[in-house]
């Protein structure tokens, strides 16, 4: 039975993963996901998992993809330095298929930044952090209750489509203390493995379903002699430099997340049906976006709001059906413009003008304050 | 005896091996099959004996020369980026430690880029045994200066020569803990073979470095160029001892590359120190804890 807690955004994301069965977390301190590491070092033992303090984030990422292929559901928690470093692991992880589930508050950067700050700068960089061309999958919440859903949700994604997950969480979110209703650990739906149907020596670990593109995955210690080979594999997993293994390897992983698409892109719109002007603001901003949409309305102005779940991939078709009757498109995201390019390459080609409001502030704005940043980037409503 | 017998159908170690996908892509000369052969003799010997199953083994290697022995052996295992088997395998540890984790990778992966990633495992005494294979040089890349290559020594990245002082890498492990630590050359296969018997089924951090000859990258660069000339030359300055102190480990291409077991010590491991700490439901049945109890034997 679920039952409601008052917990702050990094303990609910914690919950959400005992709850999705997590049995190793690897962490390295880093504000703001360091009371995420705290919350799990006493509670996860309990439910019998292990948290592991990593020399640093290279070796937590490269732990966790370890532990996935030992069969454990496995995590991390970290910031944006924390995040560039984990950098060539997320392809290692994309490459070998590890099922991963990587927290990502984002924090005021570039470099160490403001560490106390909160961003949302790392928007392109979760999309393309490795080298190389791959597919990956992100979730921003905006809430607590976001948090813990969407983290249960990355889990399932993770295990479904065997692709590393990235939780875009931030500084506000993560420290924000909102009411959340929570399942039991193990009680929440997540998928499991599809096993291998044949038996060791038939078995090609590698070897994509038809339908979903994804292989069945085998563990470590079942006799399977698996290799997770991050050179340019066959479906045997042996190392092949021919154009068509290359070619039908890198387009399956982005293939696979594409077909699975509607299972995970996901956004909510708020007060679009027949709006002139159409926000779009996704995590913490998000919060402070809808009070000014709402305080605009009040005074007559005909302005709605699209929220991505969603980042990677993006929702497009919510945002193409939320747009409709929206002449003027204004993003705002903290950040000089990464979501923007995204709105722009979706709706720019539909004849919408689109604006951006960039927010540097290391500071959430109140919805009065974003008004402020919209006169500063001269966007006008209307 | 019939002819066909005498036919060689195949090698003993075969059956541990991915052999269709041989031949490797080593040079002739190089002690990398050597030290291969002596692993893979040790594990046989071990499996045979009931010490451990097959089944259990997780071989994981980094880039380069070193790193593709896990593509040939057919066991479990992990060919992971630069410089990040430990700590891979410290993840298979963590997430299965029934598992017995094996990391066997090159110098410039283990002591350079990964170089954080073993002195922090020797510090937890981590449950794993690494296998460093030290050719002195960068090899795959095209033969450039390592964290091993000697001072004065020509590579394509000193062509002046090494201005740079080496790591003594199985020194500085020794000189951190863990509980087995030895270093052989590829001339000795057979000492190399029984230490890896006895330091695959232990508790705690185990490393062995196996020096090893680079003719056709590195021997090229500092005039040995043959594959006997290159292990004759090494083969004059190693040296077996049985080191009494730290300081009595020498590494040095000039005068001696000193050999051996320079620790041997039966402390818990990490698994073990976090059992004392939790009981998870696997703790009675981690191997390391039954080999600690065969060694009190």
């Amino acid at each position: 039975m679920p039952r409601v807690e008052f917990l702050t955004g990094n303990q609910a994301m914690a919950e959400a993963a005992i709850a999705s069965g997590l049995r190793v977390f690897v962490g390295y301190p880093i504000t703001p996901a360091s009371d995420l590491f705290e919350y799990l070092s006493d509670k996860l033992p309990r439910y019998g998992g292990i948290v592991f303090q990593a020399e640093d984030e290279i070796a937590a990422i490269n732990a966790i993809i370890g532990a996935t292929y030992s069969g454990a559901k496995a995590m991390t928690a970290t910031s944006g330095p924390g995040f560039s470093l984990m950098a060539e692991s997320i392809g290692f992880a994309a490459m070998v298929e590890a099922p991963i589930v990587v927290i990502n508050n984002m924090r005021a950067g570039p470099s160490t930044g403001i560490a106390t700050g909160t961003g949302q700068g790392d928007i392109m960089q979760t999309r393309w952090s490795s080298h190389g061309h791959y597919g990956i999958v992100a979730f921003a919440p905006w809430s607590v209750q976001e948090s813990y859903d969407m983290v249960i949700k990355a889990f399932d994604t993770a295990w479904r489509l065997r692709v590393p997950v990235i939780v875009l969480g931030d500084a506000v979110i993560a420290h924000t203390r909102e009411p959340v209703e929570i399942h039991e650990p193990g009680e929440a739906s997540v998928y499991e493995r599809k096993k291998p149907r044949d038996p060791p020596g038939r078995f090609k670990p590698f070897k994509p379903d038809r339908e979903d593109l994804v292989p069945p995955m085998a563990f470590y210690g079942e006799g399977y002699a698996v290799l997770a080979e991050s050179l340019s594999h066959d479906e045997r997993g042996y190392y092949s430099t021919r154009q068509e293994v290359y070619e039908s390897l890198v387009k399956r992983l982005v293939e696979k997340i594409e077909r699975s698409r509607d299972r995970i892109a996901s956004s909510d719109a708020y007060y679009t049906t027949s709006s002139r002007v159409l926000v779009v603001a996704f995590g913490s901003l998000a919060r402070s976006a809808l009070a000014l949409v709402r305080m605009l309305r009040k005074s007559g102005v005909k302005i709605g709001m699209w929220r991505p779940k969603s980042i990677w991939p993006l929702d497009e078709d919510g945002l193409v059906r939320a747009a409709e009757d929206a002449e003027k498109i204004i993003v705002m995201e903290m950040n000089l413009g990464q979501l923007y390019l995204e709105v722009s390459r979706i709706l720019g080609p539909r004849g919408k003008t689109i604006e951006l409001v960039p927010v540097i502030s290391p500071q959430l704005p109140s919805h009065e304050e974003l008004l402020s940043f919209m006169y500063k980037a001269g966007v006008k409503i209307g | 005896m019939s002819q066909q017998k005498l036919i060689a159908r195949g090698h003993p170690l075969d059956k541990l091996l991915r052999t269709e996908r041989l031949p490797h892509i080593w040079c002739p000369g190089c002690g990398l099959g050597t030290l291969l052969g002596s692993f893979l003799r040790a594990v046989d010997y071990l499996v045979s004996k009931g010490v451990i199953d097959e089944k259990q083994l997780v071989v994981v290697t980094g880039i380069g020369c070193t790193g593709r022995l896990s593509a040939y052996v057919k066991l479990d295992g992990a060919h992971t980026p630069h410089g990040r088997a430990i700590p891979y395998a410290i993840g298979v540890k963590l997430g299965n430690p029934r598992l017995v984790p094996v990391v066997i990778s090159g110098d410039g992966d283990i002591a350079s880029i990964g170089g954080n990633h073993l002195i922090h495992a020797a510090r937890r005494n981590m449950d794993l045994l690494v296998i460093m294979a030290n050719n002195l040089n960068y090899a795959l890349t095209g033969g450039q200066m390592g964290p091993t290559t000697p001072p004065g020594a020509y590579t394509t990245t000193t062509p002046r020569g090494n201005p740079e002082r080496p790591f003594d890498v199985a020194r500085m492990v020794a000189s951190i803990g863990g509980n087995y630590v030895a270093r052989w050359s590829i001339h000795y296969p057979v000492q190399l073979e029984e230490s890896i018997k006895k330091a695959l089924p232990r508790r705690g951090f185990r490393f062995i470095e196996v020096v090893s000859t680079c003719p056709e990258i590195f021997g090229r660069h500092v005039g040995y160029r043959t594959p006997p000339e290159l292990y004759d030359r090494l083969k004059k300055v190693v040296r077996i001892k049985k080191p009494r102190a730290l300081d009595d480990i020498v590494y040095d291409w000039e005068k001696e590359i000193t050999l051996g077991v320079f620790r041997d010590e039966d402390e818990p491991g990490y698994m073990e120190s976090i059992c004392r700490l939790y009981s998870y439901e696997w703790c009675r049945e981690i191997p390391e804890v039954k080999w600690a109890r065969r060694l009190a034997k």
